[in-house]
């Protein structure tokens, strides 16, 4: 039953992965990436996982997609046809892959008991964790207590990292006026120093709900306007 | 009448189970699979739910973009601010064995301390990060 | 005859057997790369880095297996767990990795917008006009 479980679920997660390499548009890319990361969470709970398969589904099929679909609702929905061959990534990618292939033979069997991976470190944990810390959940009491350096490190790279995209894509109401106050002084060709008290910017738009549809926007985003704005939901009623 | 009905009302319904869930999952971490990760991110998930079905001037209302980046690095203070207590308690940096008059209740304390640094800053940051797209999307 | 003993007399079914889940993730690892380096499109670059990153997470998840074994959750009457470090590192590794590509997203928002085009070809082009 569990054979049957496991190769279903691998057919489905190569098969994904291969329509998303194949597909021409990004919204349908994007949630074949959700629907990846769902299966590939499965894949983990049958690996006894079980830690690791929630964070990948709340992770991957949650926040990712929303982050990305987010990012799509500025551009084009379609990606242009590639004009060269694309015959010399194919080579490259089957070189490599038999590369690692021959690789993997050395590795031992899955399951092996007397795996590298499950000497040396690992009995300590299991077998001391009960006396020492006294919880059941081995992973927590590795990740918080015999490893909790490697935990702090990591809170401090998410926190950068919302701290970096905090600061990119922060400010935006500065930029859009300094830039427009640029564009006035290309056009007069003098020089006006007055940068954030420009004139007064356009009624911010409710992404999500915005008033007047995504044909507003005008220019290249018409065409991908539809596909980008139906998966929020957008409509462009207003309800008392 | 608004085609957008049924979203409100069952994301009424459930968005104060998935906040319930969020608070379940950070604290059972210990005894089931979970921890701060899961529970920040699932945190993270309902506020963004809230976000999509309603508008984003209410959202902003409620969970403030101001707030929340002052709530990310409190909960990164948080964590470090365990180690530098056992320091002073004359163990090691982040030694939880010292935090209590025995080893393992102090290490259960430790525990629950910084998965809690450490959810409060995933949801945190979670949600920042989805509101400065939306920021940019509405200066636009 | 079981699958056991079949594995026992043709020394390839064992390998297979044993090896499977490499090859599939090795699989999953490659189609990722092609999406990075074959597509233009810089928001499919990112997926397809997304992919690779989970490729990379199931094939640790499969270092840890352990046959027989359960979830690494101490309980009475289960003697065999499975690693619970490989766990523990690709937990981190998970949440590092939506970080990652949350920077990345956002760094794409931003050229688009400075440069109004997602495609890695026409933003060297517009770079090398004066």
């Amino acid at each position: 039953m569990t054979t049957l479980v496991t190769v279903l679920l691998l057919a489905m997660l190569a098969g994904t992965a291969i329509t998303i390499a194949r597909v021409r548009g990004v919204f349908v890319a994007v949630m074949l990436t959700g629907i990846y990361s769902l299966l590939s969470a499965s894949w983990m709970l049958v690996l006894d996982a079980p830690d690791v398969a929630f964070t990948e589904a709340a992770v991957g099929a949650g926040v990712a997609t929303v982050l990305m679909l987010s990012a799509l609702a500025l551009t084009t929905n379609q990606e242009r046809r590639p004009d060269r061959p694309t015959i010399l990534p194919l080579v490259v990618v089957v070189l490599t892959g038999s590369v690692l292939v021959y690789g993997t033979l050395d590795l031992p069997s899955i399951g092996d008991p007397l795996a590298p991976a499950q000497q040396h470190v690992v009995p300590r944990y299991l077998h001391e964790s009960p006396h020492e810390i006294h919880i059941p959940n081995v992973v927590t009491s590795v990740l918080a207590s015999y490893r909790g350096y490697d935990t702090l490190g990591e809170t401090t790279v998410i926190f950068t990292a919302g701290l970096g995209v905090i600061m990119i894509l922060g400010g935006a109401q500065q930029v859009l006026s300094w830039q427009r106050s640029r564009r006035r002084e290309d056009e007069e060709g003098a020089i006006e120093l007055d940068d954030y008290t420009a004139a007064p910017l356009p009624e911010p738009r409710d992404p999500i709900r915005p008033e007047h549809g995504w044909d507003a926007r005008g220019e290249a985003a018409a065409s991908g306007g539809e596909g980008a704005g139906d998966d929020e939901g957008a409509a462009p009623e207003e309800d008392a | 009448m608004n085609h957008l009905i049924v979203p409100r009302v069952m994301a009424k319904i459930m968005i104060p189970f998935i906040l319930l869930y969020a608070f379940y999952v950070q604290f059972h971490g210990d005894y089931s699979p979970g921890g701060g990760f899961q529970a920040g991110v699932i945190f993270a998930a309902a506020v963004i739910l809230y976000t999509l079905i309603f508008r984003v001037a209410e959202a902003e209302r409620a969970v403030r973009p101001s707030a929340v980046r002052v709530i990310g690095a409190l909960g990164l203070l948080l964590y470090a601010g365990v180690g530098v207590v056992t320091l002073f308690k004359g163990g090691a940096y982040l030694e939880y064995g010292v935090l209590k008059h025995d080893p393992v209740h102090g290490q259960h304390l430790g525990i629950l301390l910084v998965e809690l640094g450490v959810g409060v800053c995933v949801a945190a940051i979670m949600i920042s990060i989805f509101y400065a797209f939306v920021d940019f999307l509405r200066a636009q | 005859m079981s699958v056991s003993e079949l594995a026992l007399r043709f020394p390839v079914l064992a390998v297979i057997l044993g090896h499977y889940n490499y090859w599939i993730v090795i699989v999953l690892m490659m189609t990722g790369f092609y999406v990075v380096i074959s597509r233009d499109n810089l928001i499919k670059k990112i997926i397809g880095l997304n992919i690779f990153q989970t490729s990379v997470f199931l094939f640790y998840i499969s270092l840890g297996k352990v046959d027989g074994g359960t979830a690494p959750i101490l309980a009475d009457g289960f003697e065999v767990y499975s690693n619970p470090l490989t766990s523990v590192l690709i937990l981190t590794a998970i949440v590092v990795g939506i970080a990652t590509t949350a920077v990345g997203l956002s760094l794409v928002v931003r050229i688009h917008e400075a440069y109004g085009t997602l495609e890695a070809d026409d933003i060297d082009q517009l770079d090398e006009e004066p």
